[in-house]
């Protein structure tokens, strides 16, 4: 990879990610007609546009590809290819080449904007109308004599229509639904106010009166129609985390049939008994037992252990464990379906579907303000009414109360606040993914960390060297250059800041879970797990972070390895506590472990060894004794907890799951985000409750004069227009505020830096 | 009001041309990737977007 660094994912191609391969590329394929078939592949790495533009250019050189497209709004590749010469060409191989991770998204038709589209449209033409109508009520206005006051009345009725009709309609459908429900919602008296002051101005149009507001019905829509597009912009961003799960799945898997033969089958063909052969690089589609094979499996998924665990015949495997080393043959205890994965993911549907039932701060209001409007509109209607028998004055005053009452300030207000905060956090290295999460953040008071990954980083960090000499040490800096695994790695990098001797070793073989041996000058040479070295079975707690090299049983140099802090960890525990946040550590990893990390930051309250299920429940167990949380993790046996928390974070370096199911993503690789993240909150929780009052005092000075009967509809809609207009530059503020900058340099530039 | 009747149908126009420039490029798919088209700019590359509807 050879651009954006701002993370830590420069590791690039990421060995704990599976790529699919070309069967399951065939089953995710759409058939466009004319033996064409059209893939979309997820890439996350793709970053910025030299991502894109190789992407590109690699795929396209493959043969009976026809062409490709990628996305780096939604991080996707098109590609359509000719499919009637056989299979598909490899393209998760040729992705994986270069440096990247190719996913097969769920939905293989990715659908980002269809709701977005269709919002844009009714907002253009609901401008279009509005904008040509005031021109031609300014012609009214300014004086035009009869006739030509009843033509140009006739091409604004004729120019209201279409975005009466058709600009309308996404208000007309929701106010329905709540209607149909039962229920009434702000879109009633939008939808209300809208039909009936156009009935009325056709009205006088057709009785050749001296006005009609057609402005105001088609101001009205569109200055509301900005706040939903705006609202809709932030709401896009959330994706489902049970969706991103569901990604991470395969799609299929390579079956034993009895008379040996091997199949790629779907899912759903996987029963109990199933012989299933899982090579190197591939999850486990179904929770089962491993007939043979011994290998090294990753089962960060479920478990959020990063080390690798090793496997032999016999041993348990649960979906969604990765196989790092060599083939395994697994038979199916359980379907694909009854796995403790498929468990994971309808748990995370259900936190999900629970979770939407946190109202966003204008619904609250408007399910208040509809039912005061349309009470006063009708009161209005039925007072004038009594009092001048005149049903057209009282109608245009009930309009006016109706148009002039509509909390459309606030519908504007609120999503703004929020659009621009989330871009300003995102130039600061943090996304927001839900509008509501910023209002939620704002009230938090207990932060819960997860360790590994969130606090520390997950390449582990060599402490402590010791050796008989430096043969010895040259001996096992060599013999670690043949393995990949990332305590080689942290052992050859550790040396290459030395004078690291290059000896020639023969005969070297790697034992998968074990560690590597080698001959040097006759002599046998082992480097690895201690209890594997030594020969001896002594299972020591501190084993796995231990590598020692021996002869024979003779331990000659040791490597103990530590967990390396997130740079800006203990400066983020200080930030919150000054705050008055309670900080609190949750983790699954062993005590000791959880225990070192949390004296180093400075956090007293530490839980270790939560399984994902525990971790959700001391979540909850805070939230019923009225906290609001922060949960702060990383993994996919944080999703659950993520999902549970009154709102969450995550660090990009993190899962895919884990970043789907928080509200907050962390793309710098520092926790100064944290801060920003708060800091910003709380000032646009300030600027909405500013917002709301601006609105609640126009209205408290306007509805009075509606009622009585100095408000025309025009009128009423400029009034409403200008406070739209007052409560978005007040939002705006929120971008010139110096206070929330942090003094580093925005990110972006750094991003654009590194591009090349 | 003879200027008008022909300056307005003009203004009218106009409006409705943009418009439909408008719904044009987004159904056309324009607007699906708004970060790639502002880095797309920067590479000298044969560049045009999948074409067709893509749903």
């Amino acid at each position: 990879m050879t651009c954006c660094a701002p993370t830590d994912l420069t590791h690039g191609h990421d060995p704990r990610q599976r790529s699919p391969g070309i069967d399951e590329v065939m089953l995710g394929s759409r058939d466009l007609g004319n033996g064409l078939r059209q893939v979309a592949l997820s890439v996350p790495d793709m970053r910025c546009g030299a991502c894109m533009i190789q992407l590109e250019t690699t795929l396209g050189r493959l043969p009976d590809v026809r062409s490709v497209r990628a996305n780096l709004t939604t991080k996707r590749v098109t590609i359509n290819w000719q499919a009637d010469n056989g299979n598909p060409p490899d393209f998760a191989a040729s992705i994986g080449a270069i440096g990247y991770t190719a996913v097969l998204p769920t939905d293989a038709v990715d659908q980002p904007g269809e709701e977005m589209s269709g919002l844009l449209r009714a907002l253009a033409v609901a401008g279009f109308c509005s904008m040509n109508i005031m021109i031609l009520s300014v012609s009214v206005w300014s004086g035009a004599d009869p006739s030509t006051r009843q033509a140009l009345h006739m091409m604004s009725a004729a120019l209201a229509l279409p975005a009466v009709i058709y600009s309308g309609a996404t208000f007309y459908r929701s106010a329905w639904r709540a209607l149909a429900h039962g229920r009434v919602n702000m879109d009633v008296p939008i939808s209300i106010g809208v039909l009936l002051s156009f009935g009325l101005s056709l009205y006088d149009t057709f009785i050749e009166g001296r006005q009609a507001y057609f402005e105001a019905s088609t101001s009205l829509l569109f200055v509301l129609l900005v706040g939903r597009t705006l609202d809709e912009m932030m709401r896009k961003r959330a994706r489902s985390a049970a969706a991103s799960l569901a990604d991470m799945m395969p799609k299929g898997a390579n079956i034993v049939r009895e008379d040996g033969r091997i199949d790629y089958v779907p899912l759903n063909e996987i029963r109990p008994g199933t012989r299933t052969l899982i090579a190197a690089g591939d999850r486990v589609p179904a929770d089962g037992t491993i007939l043979s094979g011994i290998s090294e499996l990753d089962r960060s998924m479920l478990t959020g252990e990063s080390r690798w665990e090793r496997v032999a015949p016999g041993a348990q495997v649960r979906a969604g464990d990765l196989n790092i080393g060599r083939p395994l043959m697994v038979e199916a205890t359980v379907a694909p379906e009854d796995s403790t994965l498929a468990e994971l993911h309808r748990m995370l549907e259900a936190v999900e579907d629970g979770r939407s039932e946190y109202r966003m701060l204008i619904d609250r209001a408007a399910r208040l303000y509809a039912p005061v409007v349309h009470g006063l509109s009708v009161l209005a209607f039925l007072a004038w009414f009594a009092f001048t028998r005149d049903v057209h004055l009282s109608l245009t005053i009930a309009i006016s109360v109706l148009i002039i009452a509509c909390p459309c300030a606030l519908g504007l207000a609120v999503p703004m606040v929020q659009v621009v905060a989330a871009r300003r956090l995102f130039r600061h290295g943090v996304v927001a993914r839900d509008g509501s999460a910023l209002e939620r953040l704002a009230e938090i008071d207990t932060v819960v960390f997860d360790k590994t990954g969130t606090l520390t980083q997950y390449d582990p960090v060599l402490a402590t060297v010791t050796s008989k000499g430096p043969l010895e040490l040259s001996l096992a800096v060599s013999l670690a250059r043949f393995s990949n695994h990332p305590m080689s790695k942290a052992i050859v990098d550790n040396a290459s800041r030395g004078n690291g001797e290059i000896l020639s070793l023969e005969d070297i073989r790697e034992v998968p879970g074990h560690g590597l041996e080698a001959s040097f000058r006759g002599e046998r040479y082992l480097l690895g797990r201690a209890a594997w070295a030594t020969g001896g079975d002594t299972p020591a707690p501190t084993a796995p972070s231990t590598v020692v090299l021996t002869k024979g049983g003779e331990v000659l140099a040791s490597f103990l390895f530590g967990e390396r802090v997130r740079a800006g960890s203990a400066k983020a525990v200080r930030f919150l506590k000054d705050r008055g946040v309670a900080v609190q550590m949750l983790t699954g990893d062993v005590p000791e472990a959880a225990n070192a990390v949390a004296r180093e930051l400075g956090i007293d309250d530490v839980k270790a060894t939560a399984l994902p299920k525990d971790k959700a429940g001391i979540i909850e167990a805070l939230r019923d004794r009225g906290r609001k949380v922060m949960m702060i993790g990383d993994g996919i046996n944080d999703a659950v907890a993520l999902k549970t928390a009154h709102v969450s974070m995550a660090p990009a370096s993190g899962s895919d799951i884990g970043c789907s199911a928080a509200d907050f993503i962390l793309l710098n690789s520092d926790m100064d985000g944290i801060r920003i993240a708060l800091t910003t909150a709380g000032r646009a929780a300030a600027l909405i409750r500013q917002n709301v009052a601006l609105a609640i005092v126009y209205n408290v000075v306007s509805i009075p004069l509606a009622l009585s009967g100095y408000a025309s509809p025009l009128i009423a809609a400029v009034a409403m227009s200008t406070s739209s207009v007052l409560v978005v530059a007040n939002a705006v503020r929120l971008d010139m505020d110096a206070d929330v900058l942090s003094w580093r340099r925005r990110p972006t530039a750094s991003l654009a830096g590194a591009a090349q | 009001m003879s200027t008008l009747s022909f300056l307005i149908p003009i203004a009218v126009l106009m409006g409705m041309a943009g418009l439909g420039a408008f719904l044009w490029s987004l159904r056309n798919g324009q607007y699906e990737d708004m970060d790639g088209a502002a880095e797309r700019i920067l590479y000298e590359h044969d560049d045009k977007p999948l074409g067709g509807d893509p749903h």
